[in-house]
């Protein structure tokens, strides 16, 4: 994995709106570079007048795949987000940079515990991927935590990979509703090497100080935020 | 060109925003890579060593009690917000280095956080009134959040270098990097020369 990394293009290969506030899209990447679960590209928009804005975003995709799949939440007055979700289509050409990002990654080897919320999925949906593909799905545990399955992009591709879903506002039949508990977390936590917080910083705020009660070491816990107040607006 | 993309933001005051970054207006984003650790300011304290003649340690009561220095302007995050007109208050780095006295031989900083975040700078990033150990933002206490009960403020990097929770500013005759800077991100972190990651 090259630490540097320059400016490519890739191209719009297919594009879909899972939910009413989220696009993915899948993406061929010019001379790409190998990827590990976790890490981000920065997708950047350049006008006629050469002004440019550009915006992190999180790979949903294992490094197998010939796509690099990324989640887009439409977030009000986003600059970036508003022009992928709104004016962006199939085909269209953007500069991408990427993968960066060393420090919130798995390296597929060490056992991993991830709380997420919300769009906050997308890392561990590539961490769910790529453990599947390598057949060491016993090294991760996800927990992704939504209001309801609207609001919980891969809720379902998590739930059959084994992840714990838990919507904090709808009762699945599985499991009633309401947050994780650190009863929930608890078995996950103690085998957890590495852990992984993503979602708003609302949600950082919370899941945090939650696994440390689990009792996982804080020393190990690696957090990215985002969303309306942070770095992919 | 991206195809249908369109300036939407008027443009900022003449050479204020770095390029790439937009004005976050009264927003603060708060980005964070390690579990926010709670330190009462009791607990607090900075420390200067490594390449100096006089390790010193100042108590939260003893950082105060140095002449008092503030920064009103911008702050530049690589993640591409810059935000205008904050005003922060704490003491001078020049201050904390004239008491330590810095070798002959130092060079560098590795500053430390008590979260064990750490960032190195070029010793003459943090001298010449350009870098602040700061408790108050806009004349109230820091938020934890954001760095508090003191954060290291260095203006004119991107925030990263500006380490939250600081507590050790370690001097060295060779750069050693960081926390970010192990991890993908630039050496020195010039926003006006976007020096956002490690081959800018």
């Amino acid at each position: 994995m090259s630490l540097e990394t320059s400016w490519t293009t890739g191209t719009i290969i297919a594009k879909d709106q899972p939910s009413r506030d989220v696009v993915r899209l899948r993406m061929h990447v010019d001379d790409r570079q190998r990827h590990r679960p976790g890490q981000h590209y920065v997708i950047r928009l350049r006008a006629p007048d050469d002004y440019t804005a550009q915006r992190s975003y999180s790979i949903a995709s294992d490094d197998d795949d010939p796509l690099v799949e990324f989640l887009v939440e439409r977030l009000p007055g986003g600059e970036v987000s508003g022009h992928l979700s709104d004016v962006a289509e199939v085909g269209d050409v953007l500069e991408l940079r990427g993968p960066i990002g060393r420090w919130f990654l798995w390296d597929t080897r060490t056992p991993a515990l991830a709380l997420v919320g919300g769009t906050g999925v997308v890392p561990a949906v590539a961490m769910t991927r790529t453990a599947r593909r390598l057949g060491r799905t016993d090294l991760l545990h996800v927990v992704a935590v939504g209001r309801d399955p609207r609001s919980l992009p891969y809720a379902d591709e998590l739930a059959r990979s084994g992840a714990t879903v838990a919507f904090t506002r709808h009762d699945d039949g599985t499991r009633p509703a309401g947050a994780p508990s650190v009863a929930e977390l608890a078995p996950y936590a103690a085998a957890a090497e590495v852990a992984f917080v993503c979602g708003s910083p609302r949600f950082a705020e919370y899941a945090a100080p939650l696994l440390i009660e689990a009792g996982v070491d804080p020393t190990v816990i690696r957090v990215e935020q985002f969303g309306a107040t942070g770095n992919a607006g | 060109m991206t195809r249908g993309f369109f300036r939407k933001r008027p443009e900022s005051p003449a050479g204020r925003l770095p390029p790439g970054q937009y004005d976050t207006g009264s927003g603060w984003p708060v980005l964070t890579a390690e579990a926010t650790p709670r330190i009462r300011p009791e607990q607090w304290s900075i420390a200067v060593d490594g390449l100096v003649e006089r390790p010193t340690t100042w108590s939260w009561d003893e950082a105060h009690a140095l002449p008092r220095s503030s920064y009103s302007g911008d702050i530049h995050c690589v993640t591409t917000w810059s935000k205008f007109d904050v005003t922060f208050s704490g003491v001078s780095v020049d201050e904390l280095l004239s008491a330590a006295g810095p070798g002959d031989d130092a060079r560098f900083a590795l500053v430390h956080s008590s979260t064990g975040y750490t960032t190195n700078l070029p010793l003459a990033d943090l001298t010449g009134g350009k870098a602040w150990v700061v408790w108050e933002v806009d004349g109230k206490p820091l938020p934890t959040q954001h760095g508090g009960p003191a954060r290291l403020l260095v203006p004119h990097l991107y925030f990263w270098k500006s380490a939250k929770w600081v507590s050790r500013i370690e001097l060295l005759a060779e750069d050693q990097q960081g926390f970010w800077e192990r991890n993908g991100y630039h050496d020195r972190g010039d926003p006006w020369l976007e020096q956002r990651y490690q081959g800018d």
